[in-house]
């Protein structure tokens, strides 16, 4: 491809584009970590790179988003295959579920790794010691506070494939996302029902005030659209602070387009309690805030 | 393309007496259609079959992002129905209170669902609502405990399978958002469902595969199943038109 033409007809779109692609080191260094600076000696990848940078936020490629739920697939995959063997589980259905929930993540790994190599795209990896995995420091020391964690890593997970949902709509990956997001729910709501709390976020959650029930990220992380997280690096959706996701408490839904959302609970005939109208439905979080240190980033080795 | 099928080449003679007919488009279609209207009404003429009764009383789902949301709405018109019934029956269930009180909860998260969809579909397709559903829940015997869980995690693993299956069908990005703030919690609900049958379980023994993957189901599918818990001879509902 003639990359100067390409550029000509970018320039048309984006003014600003001769400015992202002045030097080249302005280039490396928008393009953030050495990892990266190395890559792109490499010429393919200087150019995949340069059109991630300058339009990341904007469409992402199917790879991107698969390996966003691989990178957290891999760490819930990891987190349990700790917590299973720090032998605390209590043997009979607990066990028994647990072992079952990560013979699902295993599963999603499987699968969303074969779906990136077939995409053509490399697929993030990890295992028990290197690449995306648990921080083993990060696991409590005790069953009690180990289930504590996988409520947060399952409540946490359900909100980051409905953060990029949106991005797939109309495709059939869309479907395949669905159904690895409501497996995802059904392990949030048993792992919550085994600490005794009820099935969906609420407001007597013991741990409701965990940044997994928030959303945004704190001013001193950075909203990069380029990540690196266990040495692997991929582009997500540009970040915009002063638009962070809903918390799980947020009553208002509905806006499309120029509708704007309406408080669930006293918008229509029936009136209902601002706890039942949160809870009704589940919130998003958007990739920045998902991988951001204060949440499932946070736990990454 | 020009809106006529004249030929444009000046050179072409002009004819006094037209071997070709020029005709705009826009006409040519409508008398393609009428041709074939004409047929149509013919044959309808014809005898049918005496054996094959009149169709069931067809309620169209309608078409595009309307019909994906309507499909939505007739279910959690369903659910809302079932679960509205289990809270009036109350001890009666053979629910302990504990279970009533999160029942009570699933109820309201129910009725929630179908007051929203109902509200957005009248704010964003005016005049396109799916009609009011009175279904028949007879075939369940509200002061059986097991009959009232399995028909909870019937209704549950249902809409989940549903809402997975319709999800592609939606063309605008913000009610694929809206249906997955829904259909986690759908999720949730039959997570703790099939948990009241078995300590351990959070899904039934089919419905999540080898690949870890939750059932996903077509809406003719799902709505087969609906339909029988709606009078046929007032109302089947037609997903044939569904997302187009």
């Amino acid at each position: 491809m003639n990359l100067f033409n390409i550029i000509e007809h970018l320039a048309e779109v984006d003014s600003d584009v001769l400015g992202r692609f002045d030097s080249r080191r302005a280039v490396f260094n928008s393009l953030g970590s050495a990892a990266k600076r190395a890559a792109l000696a490499t010429s393919p990848l200087f150019l995949g790179a340069l059109f991630q940078k300058a339009y990341a936020g904007t469409t992402a490629t199917p790879v991107d988003i698969l390996n966003y739920a691989l990178t957290l697939e891999l760490l819930e995959a990891d987190f349990y295959r700790q917590f299973i063997a720090a032998g605390l589980i209590p043997s009979g259905a607990a066990d028994t579920a647990i072992r079952l929930i990560k013979t699902h993540e295993d599963a999603h790994v499987a699968y969303l790794t074969t779906a990136i190599q077939t995409a053509g795209g490399t697929p993030v990896a990890g295992n028990a010691t290197t690449g995306v995995r648990f921080n083993a420091s990060s696991l409590p020391a005790t069953y009690v506070d180990q289930l504590k964690v996988a409520q947060l890593l399952e409540d946490t997970g359900v909100r980051a494939y409905k953060g990029r949902a949106a991005e797939l709509t109309g495709t059939d990956l869309l479907t395949t996302a669905l159904q690895i997001h409501s497996v995802e729910a059904r392990h949030a709501a048993y792992i919550r029902t085994l600490r005794n709390q009820l099935p969906w976020p609420n407001a007597t959650d013991d741990v409701a005030t965990e940044a997994a029930y928030t959303s945004g990220i704190p001013s001193t992380s950075p909203n990069s659209s380029v990540v690196t997280l266990g040495g692997a690096t991929y582009s997500i959706p540009q970040y915009d602070r002063t638009k962070p996701s809903p918390v799980e408490s947020n009553i208002n839904q509905g806006a499309v387009g120029i509708q704007p959302a309406v408080p669930v609970s006293t918008a229509f005939p029936n009136v209902y309690t601002p706890e039942d109208a949160a809870t009704a439905f589940d919130e998003a979080l958007q990739a920045a805030e998902v991988l951001d240190s204060s949440r499932a980033g946070g736990f990454l080795a | 393309m020009p809106d006529t099928l004249r030929p444009v080449d000046s050179e072409s003679p002009r004819l006094a007496q037209p071997l070709y007919a020029p005709i705009k488009r826009r006409s040519f279609f409508m008398y393609a259609g009428a041709t074939a209207g004409a047929t149509a009404l013919v044959l309808a003429g014809c005898s049918k079959d005496p054996e094959t009764p009149a169709p069931s009383i067809n309620v169209s789902l309608g078409s595009g992002d309307a019909s994906v949301l309507n499909y939505a709405y007739a279910l959690e018109q369903l659910e809302a129905a079932f679960y509205a019934k289990v809270v009036t029956t109350g001890a009666a269930t053979g629910l302990s209170p504990a279970e009533l009180a999160v029942f009570a909860s699933l109820a309201k998260h129910e009725a929630i669902h179908r007051d929203f969809l109902q509200a957005a579909i009248n704010r964003d397709f005016a005049g396109m609502l799916l009609q009011t559903l009175t279904y028949k829940l007879d075939s369940i015997t509200f002061t059986d405990r097991t009959q009232v869980l399995t028909a909870a995690k019937t209704f549950e693993d249902l809409g989940v399978a549903a809402y997975n299956g319709a999800g592609r069908l939606f063309k605008t990005r913000a009610y694929v958002g809206i249906a997955g703030q829904i259909v986690s919690v759908e999720a949730r609900h039959a997570a703790y469902v099939n948990g009241l049958f078995a300590p351990g379980s959070f899904a039934s023994a089919n419905q999540i595969d080898a690949t870890g993957f939750d059932k996903q189901l077509a809406p003719a599918d799902v709505i087969k199943i609906v339909n029988t818990y709606l009078d046929a001879t007032t109302v089947q509902l037609d997903v044939s038109t569904i997302g187009q």
